[in-house]
């Protein structure tokens, strides 16, 4: 496969993920901030441009402002809009690997997002954050339906899967300084879809420490981090073990990374976790921009645009 | 086009009802101001844009209730109903007080019966009740709590003040609205919400786990709750399945039970687990075909035996239904005087008890000017209010009362409540109750910060139950303005500055590299054709 296009399908799984996850953690942001009124918005949102790694704008702040900045902005690659055209451009550039499904399916949604923004904009964000749910899994699905088990799908699955190891972390982290008992945990678990999972799970009601545990650590959630990481991996052996196995060590930098951080978590203690729970989430942020550039660096070679000297040097 | 509130005051005052928003013509409530200067701008295109928005929400979640075998959704309206904070410290307080009492005489009439010794209630009316029932006798429930989730059903009457309705501890309903009403109503009309201050409904769940855990027998560490449900069936199946769901516990019919040497066991993939709370959304006729109707599928054989062996608590508990018929309503002031030494917070509505001969022949006199209503209907089924029947009707709801003065009471009409509810193209005024929820942990008994409005939606209706052509409105106690700044202070003091993380990842394409190789490549493909 072309390191062109593996890059491509590669951004496809990030830039979906993130348009998805964009939307669950708006949906309930904004939710939480019309529901909660002990919640000061501007602050909220403060947080929550902070999380997401977006130096906060002039002026006043509220939840319509924000769902500007991380909705509709067709440009920023933070905003669900931007995602979503930086995925559809990315599957442009790979139509002859990207089924003509998934490709429909992009292109669809980039052409109703006008339309959509347009409707967010007049009858409230929530009909275009479930459109935007909505699109993404049907483009999961087509995915998941369509594509055969090569390298193409273990790309778009390493994107998503660090995509979503990211926006868990982020999420984590905007809420760990929060107080144990406050709601924005019950909004955590409502941003991963993990609230009826959690309830199922530990059948009492949402506190800090397990909902962290929860999202780390679960086995057979599949937002928890942990899920992810071992999805990861697994994608990054195969990809390693179809080019030569070593007896030895595992040479491919960005399995041995992604392998440390999952044991790091897999055979973590409960009340270590806790304790250095914000060391621990920033060095997952971390691993997931590592990981991604040593997978860039070792399978999406690509040139430096070469500038050619106009003049000779004396 | 026409102003929303157009000939509403008119309407108001021809119905003689205490009005929700309106003082007099155009002048709205303190409490209101807001919200009537946000929907004054809107036209009616506006709000019946939102209302099918609102309609198809519901439609797509399955929030649905079962009416003649059609399932549909339960009418919501666009204009919530408002309180403020003193007014619902008033009605919190009242309904608390009236649990307790409600409490009190339970523990007592299936105990020791001093309520009926001392003379305050007539052991005649206890015993001729048919929701007590003797095989509850001396089942005492582990944390003393019978009713761990009540409903007081209030109005407002024409002079502005709350009053009690009926009570329910048996098993009420409705408390799905109230959360669904709410997340619906975030969704489609959120900027009402952002100039109001408005105390959250969602954790209702979290308290009722609480209280259910707190109920369980006391040997057991990690008790294990279930909801019981009649089956899919039933009216209030999506309540069920949403409590269920919400707290995390098994949704069970009675086929998924078995009571085996007074421990009640489910039915998993898992062999038989043990069940410590049970949850019931049956009524107590279907509980138990030991004790009760023998041919009952949806109940579970030997549960109440289990329960008084102590292995497992029923909740809320049989026989609850002796405390809530409309009979011993009349007798609940009292009670409370009995029980706790206070005076009501909310009073009674003026009841006839119609066992006394004078009262009886006093009532059958003015059939025509009172409600008449059966002790043991709920759903607003067999009421007949006097001044909208036919003479017929008349005739023959007196040959009733004569028949069995046992199984009626009589109130004076009291006018409802009215709020300006969306009907055709205009806002109308339209009568309104309202439901408190209840929870009691046996520590505290917590009231939900709103409940169920629930509105007649015909003209000039009063009967506001669903199964009648009631709709309901989204409820909004206000935060009380102080308490509000105070906390959100401490807030943002605790979470302090947030540090910003790093920025979003950049893939291959991004903007400017796009128009370098777009220029390029429509450059370097020759002439467009």
């Amino acid at each position: 496969m072309l390191s062109r296009v593996a890059e491509a399908l590669f951004w496809i799984g990030r830039y979906t993920e993130r348009a998805e996850h964009t939307a669950r953690i708006l949906d309930v942001h904004v939710h939480r901030v019309l529901e909660d009124p002990w919640l000061d918005e501007a602050s909220a949102c403060r947080a929550l441009l902070a999380v997401m790694g977006v130096p906060p704008p002039d002026g006043e702040l509220d939840a319509r402002r924000v769902t500007e900045i991380f909705g509709y902005d067709l440009i920023s690659p933070a905003s669900i809009a931007g995602a979503l055209c930086a995925a559809r451009e990315n599957a442009r550039g790979a139509r002859d690997v990207v089924s003509s499904e998934v490709w429909e399916c992009l292109n669809v949604t980039w052409n109703d997002l006008p339309h959509n923004i347009e409707l967010g904009r007049r009858l409230g964000p929530h009909t275009f954050f479930r459109y935007v749910r909505e699109r993404t899994a049907m483009l999961a699905g087509l995915i998941d339906a369509t594509t055969p088990r090569d390298d193409s799908w273990r790309f778009v699955m390493l994107g998503r899967g660090l995509e979503r190891v990211d926006m868990t972390a982020r999420l984590l982290s905007s809420s760990i300084s929060d107080d144990p008992a406050s709601q924005s945990w019950l909004s955590l678990l409502r941003s991963c879809g993990a609230h009826e999972a959690y309830l199922r799970t530990y059948r009492r009601a949402v506190d800090a420490a397990r909902v962290a545990e929860f999202l780390l650590l679960d086995r057979l959630f599949p937002r928890s981090v942990y899920w992810s990481l071992a999805a990861i991996e697994d994608v990054l052996a195969e990809l390693d073990g179809t080019r030569g196995r070593s007896r030895l060590a595992v040479h491919d930098v960005a399995r041995r990374t992604i392998g440390r951080a999952r044991t790091d978590l897999e055979f973590a203690r409960l009340d270590e976790l806790v304790d250095d729970m914000p060391e621990l989430l920033a060095s997952l942020q971390r691993t997931c921009s590592e990981v991604s550039l040593s997978i860039t660096a070792r399978y999406f070679a690509r040139e430096v645009p070469k500038s050619w000297a106009s003049e000779v040097p004396a | 086009m026409a102003d929303l509130f157009e000939g509403y005051a008119a309407e108001v005052a021809s119905t003689a009802a205490w009005d929700e928003v309106f003082v007099a013509d155009d002048a709205p409530r303190g409490v209101y101001q807001a919200l009537y200067d946000a929907l004054r701008p809107m036209t009616s295109s506006d709000l019946a844009g939102r209302t099918k928005a609102l309609d198809r929400a519901f439609r797509d979640a399955g929030i649905t209730f079962n009416l003649f075998g059609e399932e549909r959704p339960f009418p919501l309206d666009l204009v919530p109903r408002l309180i403020s904070a003193d007014e619902f410290d008033v009605v919190e307080r009242g309904v608390i007080q009236r649990v307790k009492a409600l409490e009190a005489f339970l523990a007592d009439v299936y105990g020791r019966a001093e309520v009926l010794e001392d003379g305050i209630v007539p052991r005649r009316l206890v015993l001729t009740s048919t929701h007590f029932h003797r095989a509850a006798h001396g089942i005492d429930p582990p944390n003393g709590v019978r009713a761990h989730v009540s409903g007081i059903d209030l109005i407002r009457d024409e002079v502005g003040g709350f009053r009690v309705l009926e009570d329910n501890v048996r098993v009420p309903s409705g408390v799905s609205y109230v959360i669904e009403n709410r997340r619906a109503m975030t969704r489609v009309f959120p900027e009402l919400f952002a100039t109001h201050r408005v105390r959250p409904v969602a954790d209702y769940a979290t308290h009722l786990l609480h209280a259910l855990r707190a109920a369980a027998p006391p040997e057991v560490a990690d008790p294990t709750v279930v909801v019981l449900t009649p089956g899919v069936y039933n009216s209030a199946y999506f309540e069920h399945a949403l409590l269920a769901r919400q707290m995390g516990v098994e949704l069970v019919e009675g086929r998924d039970l078995v009571v085996r040497d007074n421990h009640v066991l489910m039915r998993t993939t898992e062999g038989e687990r043990p069940v410590h709370v049970v949850y019931r959304r049956v009524d107590d006729d279907w509980l138990d075909p030991v004790q009760f109707r023998p041919e009952s599928v949806v109940g579970c054989a030997g549960l109440l035996n289990a329960a008084r062996a102590g292995a497992v608590t029923i909740a809320n508990a049989v026989g609850n239904g002796v405390a809530d018929d409309k009979l011993m309503y009349t007798y609940v002031p009292d009670l409370i005087r009995y029980y706790l030494g206070e005076e009501p917070i909310l009073p009674n509505v003026d009841t006839y008890r119609l066992e006394d001969p004078d009262v009886r022949a006093y009532v059958l006199d003015r059939l025509d000017e009172l409600v008449l209503k059966p002790v043991d209907g709920s759903g607003g089924k067999g009421i007949v209010i006097g001044p909208s029947a036919s003479a017929e009707e008349l005739d023959a709801l007196g040959e009733r009362v004569r028949a069995d003065p046992r199984g009626w009471i009589a109130q004076r009409v009291v006018r409802l409540s009215t709020s300006p509810t969306l009907a055709d193209d205009a806002l109308g005024p339209r009568h309104v109750d309202l439901r408190p929820f209840a929870v009691n942990d046996g520590n505290r008994i917590w009231v939900l910060p709103g409940g169920l409005t629930r509105v007649a939606l015909p003209r000039g209706s009063l009967i506001v139950n669903s199964s009648q052509g009631g709709g309901s409105k989204d409820t909004w106690v206000l935060a009380p303005e102080g308490e509000a700044a105070r906390r959100r202070e401490t807030l943002t003091r605790l979470a302090g500055v947030p540090r910003l993380a790093a920025g979003p990842e950049l893939g291959p394409v991004d903007g400017s590299a796009q128009q370098q190789q777009q220029q390029q490549q429509q450059g370097g493909a020759g002439e467009p054709c």
